[in-house]
């Protein structure tokens, strides 16, 4: 009989917020372009550790697995990532899978990110239209903007730009990389430029981009090539500008 | 009266639009998603959105959009309100735009448009290639408006249960579960509209997302909801096979130029570059040399699976997989409109589909059939219940054209939520008059029934029994179907179900417990499966993507009609009525000419 190939997984569980963490190893029987939701499937089919313990299913959060709803961010390997592309075949064993460490700790893999959305609002990320009603075609953007205002519309708020950034900790309300973004993006269109002065104000208060330390560790753990560096760059000139304006006009 | 109160179940496209056209005309919305909305099953729609804007000079109109849906859709669908679709798209095409979409554009900085599959003009819009994400997000954001405006209340992280319904059948509220502590509670309303999408989960794997298994439809069809046309089910041309999940390609790399092709010898194992031209065998474009690679989907379906399982031309030594070439096509021109499912072939397979073609196989992907709602304002047969979205049947008939689905979505959703409103304003007795008694009951049900699911020791596994729905499903009732093979199927369901009776769970906590939530669904989609299976096996003929090799023809004197299920005395009964063809009559539908 040839040797049955296996994937060891160590999975960090904990049961609520407030129980204590453990780890729990598994072993996994391998299969071809295996990734981390496939590992965690197979444990919900079969909860037993590889001593040979009984376990529950790890609870998670997942839903597209192709990368673009943003759900299944977690630690693997001590490194934020999507689970769904994250390949068995390409990841060192034991694989350490972890929940994000920034967010509130829901139950195992699962936490928390509606900080993310909230810094949205915050931050009024949206074209405000004056309603559904039909008022014509919108205004014509040069293909040059499209191109660049494309790739930051493709943030899927996954958190893995919080969770490497040293700034975001208990002791302040730092709204992350994905937020100034999304600022940038907003004040790029024609019709969100006519209020690019109140996200640029909203990011001039306490949480907002003077937080910002330079780590450039986001812009690396952005699953999508966001430019996030650059638009933190585009972002603080366009807030340098109107404190300064705002401090001659006394 | 009162200020009336609307609930809106799901947040993909049809659900936000809804939301949305509650809350302008001052109405509050409670809107209650699985997930964040932000990652609702929308964002995977990748290719675009069709209107007629006949931006590029060829001649297309509103009119022949709609020509183009029904015969796509082989007559199936009522054509009165998709001709109201079809003459809303450009419009809502505008009204996306304001939004902010970031739609790709013409040098004159224009909307540009690509061609899809089933039709011969330039009228897709898109946005590279996330096309669904791009929209969803844009109403995502104008939600988040609303509700940093107060008229919206997110329940994000809840599950729907069930309906509310009076004494009289009336609907006045939901029954929904709180997914982290597991706690049931009952939200009164006066109207609820369910944009709950498709049920990709019933077939096991498929493009579809995790939320997605028709457990909503299911609950409410349990309920007396009728459910209609079924065994109307796309399986998408294109897909990355997968273990967990079954990865659209979609149809916008053949849009933009991308061709499908096998080597014309059998067994021929040499890599793609040592096949010349004039030895590889691309048969879409022999076979319908008027729309070639651009053939609806369930054409394109069928001569994948004729290539594999009759020809025996399947890749290498017959594998399941056909190529999918899009590496004559400039890098630049691949980036800018295709780079976001270029990504995703590259980050799951490993290899640039820029330089080797990819390898592709069918996937189930749509659910053409859902919730019965009537032909003006998406109503079902329950007051107070709406539908919008993949989760009910009206707008495509036996199949949809690629790029219709957002355009649906965005139009059911956008119809749904002012005629919610109007209903609610006209009711005699609002919902929040209604005896607590109804809520009571519906409450105990739900919590009846976990308590039962929590406490029993059975022996069965509730993850074995989907797998083996799944696999059933996807062999006997997607593309070729067998009246023998689907009765045995429903068999075999049954049988599923009695084995369900006897589940355990791994999971007995009453925290975040995603083991008793599966479980809650898994019964749900036996129940929608039979539904697609029985209309399978009534319906004798062949129309769009419901093919029997033993009726191969299209039977409009006995089956031009549309089947709608029904759930009496706790059993799927089968009932018929006519399509609304009062505006194009039927004719022949063949792709291999212009027709």
């Amino acid at each position: 009989m040839p040797e049955q190939r296996q994937v060891i997984v160590r999975v960090k569980r904990q049961v609520g917020p407030k129980q204590p963490g453990r780890w729990e190893e598994f072993a996994l029987k391998w299969r071809p372009s295996m990734n981390v939701i496939i590992c965690l499937r197979d444990i919900a089919e079969n909860p037993v550790t590889r001593d040979g313990k009984t376990t529950t299913p790890v609870s998670y959060d997942s839903n597209c697995l192709e990368e673009v709803c943003g759900s299944c961010a977690m630690l693997i390997n001590g490194k934020a990532r999507m689970a769904c592309s994250a390949l068995v075949d390409q990841l060192d064993q034991p694989i350490r899978i972890e929940p994000m460490t920034k967010f509130p700790l829901i139950r195992d893999l699962a936490v928390d990110r509606q900080f993310m959305f909230e810094s949205l609002k915050r931050v009024k990320a949206w074209i405000p239209i004056d309603g559904t009603y039909d008022l014509g075609e919108g205004p014509r953007v040069a293909p040059e903007v499209q191109e660049a205002g494309y790739p930051l519309s493709r943030c899927i708020s996954c958190g893995n730009c919080l969770e490497v950034c040293p700034q975001v900790n208990d002791n302040n309300q730092f709204v992350g990389a994905a937020i100034i973004s999304q600022v940038r993006l907003f004040n790029m269109h024609p019709t969100g430029a006519m209020h690019a002065k109140e996200r640029i104000n909203a990011l001039l208060q306490p949480g907002g981009i003077a937080d910002c330390a330079n780590a450039q560790n986001c812009v690396k753990a952005c699953p999508k090539d966001i430019p996030l560096t650059e638009s933190i760059a585009a972002v603080n000139r366009e807030a340098w500008k109107q404190s300064l304006l705002g401090w001659l006009m006394g | 009266m009162t200020q009336p109160k609307i609930i809106i179940v799901g947040g993909g496209l049809a659900g936000l639009m809804a939301t949305i056209r509650v809350a302008e005309s001052g109405v509050p919305v409670d809107l209650f998603s699985i997930v964040p909305v932000k990652r609702s099953h929308s964002v995977c729609a990748q290719g675009g959105i069709n209107a007629a804007k006949n931006q590029k000079g060829e001649g297309d109109s509103t009119t022949k959009h709609l020509d183009d849906t029904i015969y796509g859709g082989d007559f199936l669908a009522n054509q009165p309100l998709v001709k109201r679709m079809c003459e809303a798209a450009p419009g809502i095409i505008d009204l996306l735009d304001r939004m902010g979409v970031m739609f790709n554009r013409t040098p004159e900085g224009l909307l540009d448009y690509r061609r899809f599959g089933g039709t011969l003009y330039h009228r897709t819009a898109f946005a590279g290639a996330t096309t669904g994400q791009q929209l969803l997000y844009a109403l995502d954001e104008q939600v988040r408006r609303h509700e940093s405006e107060g008229k919206v209340k997110k329940y994000e992280g809840f599950t729907f249960l069930s309906a509310v319904l009076d004494d009289a059948g009336i609907c006045r509220g939901i029954a929904a579960m709180d997914l982290r502590s597991m706690e049931v509670r009952t939200f009164p309303a006066d109207a609820v509209i369910f944009c709950t999408g498709g049920i990709g989960a019933i077939f096991g794997r498929s493009t579809n997302s995790v939320v997605c298994t028709g457990s909503a439809q299911s609950a409410l069809f349990q309920q007396g909801v009728d459910y209609a046309n079924g065994e109307f089910i796309q399986v998408h041309p294109t897909a990355i096979p997968g273990e967990d999940k079954l990865r659209l390609m979609s149809e916008s790399a053949r849009g933009e130029g991308g061709r499908v092709w096998v080597p014309k010898k059998p067994g021929d194992t040499r890599p793609h570059t040592a096949i010349p031209e004039s030895e590889r065998f691309y048969f879409l474009e022999e076979w319908y040399p008027k729309y070639g690679n651009l053939v609806p989907r369930d054409i394109a379906t069928r001569a994948i699976h004729r290539i594999v399982f009759q020809e025996k031309l399947g890749l290498n030594n017959n594998e399941a997989a056909v190529y999918l070439d899009v590496t004559h096509i400039d890098r630049e021109t691949l980036d800018r409109k295709l780079e976001g499912i270029l990504e995703i072939y590259e980050k799951f397979l490993g290899v640039d589909p820029r330089v080797s073609p990819m390898k592709v196989f069918p996937a189930m992907h749509y659910t053409m059939g859902g919730i019965w709602v009537n032909g003006e304002n998406q109503a079902t047969n329950v007051p107070g219940i709406y539908a919008a979205g993949e989760c009910e049947y009206q707008y495509h008939g036996a199949n949809r054209l690629g790029a219709n689905s957002l355009v649906s979505c965005i139009f059911g959703g956008g119809l749904a939520g002012p005629a919610a409103v109007k209903y609610s304003k006209n009711l005699e007795k609002s919902a929040s008059s209604s005896p607590s008694s109804i809520f009571d009951r519906a409450k105990k049900r739900e919590d009846d029934k976990n308590q039962r699911l929590l406490s029993q020791q059975g022996s069965e596994n509730p993850i074995t029994i989907w797998r083996e729905l799944g696999d059933l499903m996807t062999e006997h009732a997607t593309v070729t179907r067998i009246n023998k093979n689907l009765q045995m199927a429903d068999n075999r369901i049954r049988e599923l179900q009695a084995r369900y009776k006897n589940i355990n769970l791994s999971d007995r906590s009453k925290w975040s417990n995603q083991t008793l939530n599966f479980a809650r669904e898994l019964e749900n989609m036996l129940l929608l499966a039979r539904v697609v299976t029985l209309g399978a096996l009534a319906r004798d003929e062949s129309r769009g993507a419901h093919f029997k090799p033993d009726f191969p023809e299209r039977d409009d004197a006995n089956w031009l009609k549309t089947t709608r299920a029904k759930y009496i005395n706790n059993d799927i009964q089968l009932s018929y009525e006519p399509v609304d063809i009062s505006l194009i009559p039927p004719r022949p539908r063949r792709y291999d000419a212009a027709k």
